[in-house]
């Protein structure tokens, strides 16, 4: 895979973040009744970062917890590769909560499902809303995201590669194409 | 990362690697079995059959449960309601079952080495709940996941299985696994009941009880199993009380930090006293806990690990 485009930087990495926390406050009149859920492993450290944003803000401590959703795939039967399970922790009830769930990359729509399916064996959420940085289209299910921070038209042999500081080193988004246009 | 083998036989030969992944996996299900619904959809579609040749209750409800929990069908098999009783092999009956398309077997059977010859004659992932006094690896396994629970590590740990270690498989799977691990084990028990190649094993002998536990920080009792014994190894139950039940009085002079494990189910006032398995010290309902946690994982590790 070699870089194609790097669509976001730093800068504009973060006020896309700041613009998704002020969009989740409209939308929720606040903080309140929020609690912030990440899918492990890529949507972990943006799900903490944006909760600091709305911290920021809302100068309120807001729950966070994290899911993993490596029991709930549809694709266990047949992979080569086993996935790792790191577990899912939420120390809270999710009950009557409006759960924003968080990830890097909305794609086919199927780590959401199973997020989705996971959620409510966890508790009735009075919603569940879906915060992604990058939508890049190609759903193979009918769900949509209520929060994005940037929307990249992609083809099928290009891949979105989100990279934080936290874990990359530096926070920027890129745009990769496989060599040879192969795929 | 998936196991190194598709069955799970005995923990002999299970490298560290494995006994440390299935330990791991088995903290994410002790959350699931946190949670108000208790199952996850990861095995749909997968048939497991639970074929038990012996008696059990707590072994056999526990997969049950880590089953159902994984949302696998499953079936069930008791040697005394089958054609067993009509004289059928174990190899006919593996065969049979077979032909209607399973993919795994959990088997408990009276004789050393049923399980490995069961994954020998069927394509089926087959899984070991206690083969006559040979191997019981998923007891072993929560037995270390508890003490893992409790210490943090397992590494340098002293660890000392009392009772019965000839007949026993529970106390077989505990020392290949825990010395895998890097616990150190000693064993205690009447010399009658202690096989005589456990010093190859690596693995500390007592006499005493009071020796054995004084710097232990888990003891291990065995239960005593009538059943197995065709002649006898010990005068009396009594003197085996006397001389090897771990009693209030004999833990008090263990570090204060020691913990008792059980495999269950308990002879009150034979192995231990009565006490003692309710007391502050017994992890023996977490281990009971634990152990549809620990099932599960090792389900799910050979289940999906293609």
């Amino acid at each position: 895979m070699k870089v194609k485009s790097r669509v976001l930087d730093h800068t504009g990495f973060e006020r896309s973040l700041t613009r998704l926390a002020h969009e989740i406050l409209e939308k929720n009149r606040g903080s309140e009744s929020i609690v912030i859920v990440g899918i492990v492993t890529r949507g972990e450290h943006l799900a903490r970062r944006l909760a600091a944003k709305i911290q920021d803000i809302e100068h309120r401590e807001l729950r966070i917890g994290f899911i993993d959703i490596t029991l709930y795939r549809d694709d266990l039967r047949g992979k080569p590769t086993q996935p790792i399970l790191r577990g899912t922790d939420i120390h809270f009830d999710i009950t009557d909560k409006n759960v924003i769930l968080v990830d890097d990359v909305l794609y086919t729509g199927r780590t959401v499902r199973a997020a989705l399916d996971e959620l409510v064996d966890l508790g009735r959420p009075a919603t569940i809303q879906l915060a992604v940085l990058v939508d890049r289209g190609h759903r193979e299910l009918p769900i949509r995201a209520d929060y994005v921070g940037k929307n990249i038209p992609t083809s099928r042999n290009e891949e979105v590669r989100v990279m934080m500081s936290e874990t990359d080193g530096e926070d920027a988004v890129l745009l990769l194409e496989s060599e040879g246009g192969d795929a | 990362m998936p196991l190194s083998s598709r069955h799970l036989l005995g923990l002999r030969d299970v490298p560290r690697g494995d006994i440390q992944e299935i330990l791991d996996t088995a903290a994410s299900f002790r959350e699931v079995l946190e949670r108000p619904i208790k199952k996850v959809p990861t095995l749909q579609g997968k048939t497991i059959v639970n074929l038990f040749y012996e008696s059990s209750t707590r072994t056999r409800i526990s997969f049950d449960l880590a089953e159902r929990r994984l949302s696998a069908d499953v079936v069930h098999f008791t040697s005394d309601t089958s054609s067993v009783k009509k004289g059928e092999t174990l190899r006919d009956t593996a065969r049979n079952l077979e032909a209607m398309k399973i993919d795994m077997i959990v088997v408990r059977h009276s004789a050393a080495g049923a399980a490995k010859f069961l994954s020998e004659v069927v394509s089926a992932s087959v899984v070991n709940a206690g083969d006559g006094a040979h191997e019981h690896p998923t007891q072993a396994l929560l037995d270390m996941y508890t003490l893992r629970e409790k210490f943090g590590s397992l590494e340098g740990l002293k660890v000392c299985i009392l009772g019965d270690i000839a007949h026993s498989r529970v106390a077989r799977s505990n020392i290949h696994g825990l010395l895998t691990m890097g616990a150190k084990v000693s064993v205690c028990g009447p010399r009658t009941l202690i096989p005589r190649e456990i010093g190859s094993m690596g693995v500390e002998v007592f006499d005493h009880v009071e020796e054995a536990i004084r710097d232990a920080d888990a003891v291990n009792v065995l239960r005593i199993q009538l059943e197995r014994m065709e002649r006898a190894y010990f005068p009396s139950i009594r003197e085996y009380h006397a001389l090897y039940g771990l009693t209030e009085d004999r833990l008090r002079k263990a570090k204060s930090h020691t913990v008792v494990l059980h495999p269950g189910p308990i002879n009150r006032d034979v192995e231990l006293s009565a006490d003692v398995a309710d007391g502050e010290r017994s992890l023996i309902l977490r281990q009971v806990l634990n152990g549809v946690a620990v099932r599960m994982a090792v389900l799910y590790l050979i289940g999906t690990g293609t």
